[in-house]
């Protein structure tokens, strides 16, 4: 891989041992995956944030890190915080006090881009978090590889990451075409298509015809369920996406998706109320829109759940949702917006023994967290609760 | 036997070797306490990988299974050297942050648990010494 004289210079330690470190990853990735130089990035997103996820190991390294002067050189950003009891608490605090030392901001999101970190296309980009990456590549057109922790902590203290895999033009091209025969209507039938797709791709950048997204949450929603069961990070549908009309170039074989193949994934997520204690929405992190729709839906409902609700979305939205109004409703109806953290990389098993969720990115991780599951659009959700 | 293959994190060592067959995740499937292998999956489950050279075909599981490696390293508990056949993300930067010698693109089901064999990182190089 070539290097300028600066790069050499990091990686000779001259700027230091956080920095020296840092540029070791990025080169041993560059090399492994055939990358010819380093790029400069606009922004980082960074995973490994939950303590559940990162444990005593990863809180050793940070603050290691740290102490060897580890700061970030471009927009950084972090992924949802846990919840736990007091004493997960204190360590989740100390990893977003050694985070926010080194310069990175301390909103904890997968939806970046609802607030502080949204990326235009073209930009070169080093984040972690699967649906976030999805988003910014298949919406935005922006462009980043689906990033580890470590690594996208490498590449915002350098500032660059190497360039290979979906920062090359011809590995966005579309390696599989998706015709879609079956009715995608609402939010879940999204979940359930990205769902599906995951699990019959893999890794390919699939092509899809036969959508017409009402909004760009449920494509945000198509593309964190497919991330999930798969490990696609890239996605076109034709007439809707950016960067559709470039990426169909070589001859490509062929899926079909029928109505059987989404009521399967439904079906597989239809445990009984008696089963669900409580209600999540917000899986990827949920819009304003989302959060209004709610609000509205509860308040059709007219009566308070008796399970709880909980809508999790970044500190950003909340904030809107706040001085809008919407907050107060759903609290009216026994719901909670939870701003800036995430149930999946929770340890709340004990506390719930089965969800509600329109999410299919939710539905897969908490059946694999042996919980029983219930996936449905948010009307019906909130109109058959208990 | 010299089996040649390609420096990730240059280094030498020597020891006795341990091979997985599958896959190994750092996170969930390795204990950064003890060394000790406890991924369900994994055909060297409850074997300790600490002071050894690890051999298995490649990583997998969450990214932070790096900072396992970089675990292990401070607990004393880590393999000298680590030999794979494919490199990917999450062991690269284990071994890159905890310092561990580290040759990719070596046959592993040329080796097996129990022979002693010398890393040379820096050259990408595995010799076999005795069959252990």
């Amino acid at each position: 891989m070539f290097l300028t004289k600066e790069e050499e210079l990091i990686l000779a330690g001259e700027y230091g041992y956080a920095l020296q470190k840092a540029m070791e990853i990025l080169v041993a990735l560059g090399e492994v995956y055939g990358a010819e130089r380093l790029i400069p990035i606009k922004s980082a997103q960074i995973a490994g944030v939950s303590y559940k996820n990162l444990g005593e190991a990863g809180l050793e390294f940070l603050r290691d890190f740290v102490n060897a002067g580890a700061r970030v050189s471009v927009y950084t950003t972090l992924n949802p915080a846990g919840i736990g009891d007091e004493e997960f608490m204190e360590k989740q605090r100390e990893v977003l006090e050694l985070y926010r030392a080194m310069g990175i901001e301390t909103t904890s999101t997968c939806t970046p881009y609802y607030g502080a970190n949204l990326p235009k296309f073209g930009d070169h980009l080093a984040w972690s978090e699967s649906s976030a990456v999805s988003f910014a590549n298949s919406i935005i057109g922006a462009r980043t590889n689906r990033e580890g922790g470590p690594s996208s902590l490498a590449s915002a203290i350098v500032g660059k990451t190497p360039e290979y895999g979906l920062h090359l033009d011809e590995n966005r091209k579309a390696t599989v075409k998706v015709k879609v025969e079956a009715k995608v209507r609402g939010f879940v039938d999204y979940s359930a298509l990205g769902y599906h797709l995951g699990k019959t791709l893999g890794s390919d950048v699939p092509y899809i015809t036969g959508l017409k997204p009402e909004s760009t949450d449920y494509l945000k929603e198509l593309g964190a369920s497919m991330a999930a069961t798969g490990s696609i990070a890239l996605y076109h549908v034709e007439g809707e996406t950016p960067e559709y009309r470039e990426a169909l170039v070589d001859k490509v074989e062929t899926i079909t998706v029928e109505e059987a193949d989404l009521r399967a994934v439904r079906e597989s997520f239809s445990d009984d109320w008696g089963e669900i204690d409580m209600i999540l929405i917000g899986c990827p992190h949920a819009s304003l829109m989302e959060i209004k729709g709610i609000a509205e839906l509860l308040k059709m409902r007219g009566r308070p759940l008796r399970i709880p609700l909980f809508v999790t979305a970044s500190r950003a939205v909340k904030a809107l949702a706040d001085s809008l109004g919407y907050t107060e409703t759903i609290e009216r109806y026994n719901g909670r917006i939870i701003a800036d953290s995430c149930f999946v990389v929770s340890p709340i098993k004990g506390w719930y023994r089965g969800i509600a969720t329109n999410s299919g990115k939710s539905a897969f991780y908490f059946r694999s967290f042996g919980f029983s599951v219930r996936l449905d659009d948010a009307e019906r959700l909130i109109k058959e609760a208990p | 036997m010299k089996l040649r293959g390609r420096k990730i994190v240059g280094g030498k060592a020597e020891g006795e070797l341990i091979v997985s067959r599958k896959p190994l995740s750092f996170l969930g499937g390795v204990d950064p306490e003890t060394g000790i292998v406890t991924d369900a999956e994994s055909d060297i489950r409850g074997e300790s990988i600490a002071g050894k050279i690890l051999a298995f075909p490649r990583g997998k599981g969450s990214t932070v299974g790096s900072y396992v490696i970089y675990a292990l390293r401070k607990n004393g508990k880590a393999p000298k050297a680590i030999i794979v056949g494919e490199a990917e993300t999450i062991v690269a930067t284990g071994a890159i942050i905890a310092g561990i010698p580290m040759v990719d693109e070596i046959d592993v089901s040329k080796l097996k648990s129990g022979m002693r064999v010398r890393v040379d990182a820096d050259r990408g190089e595995v010799e076999v010494l005795s069959d252990g």
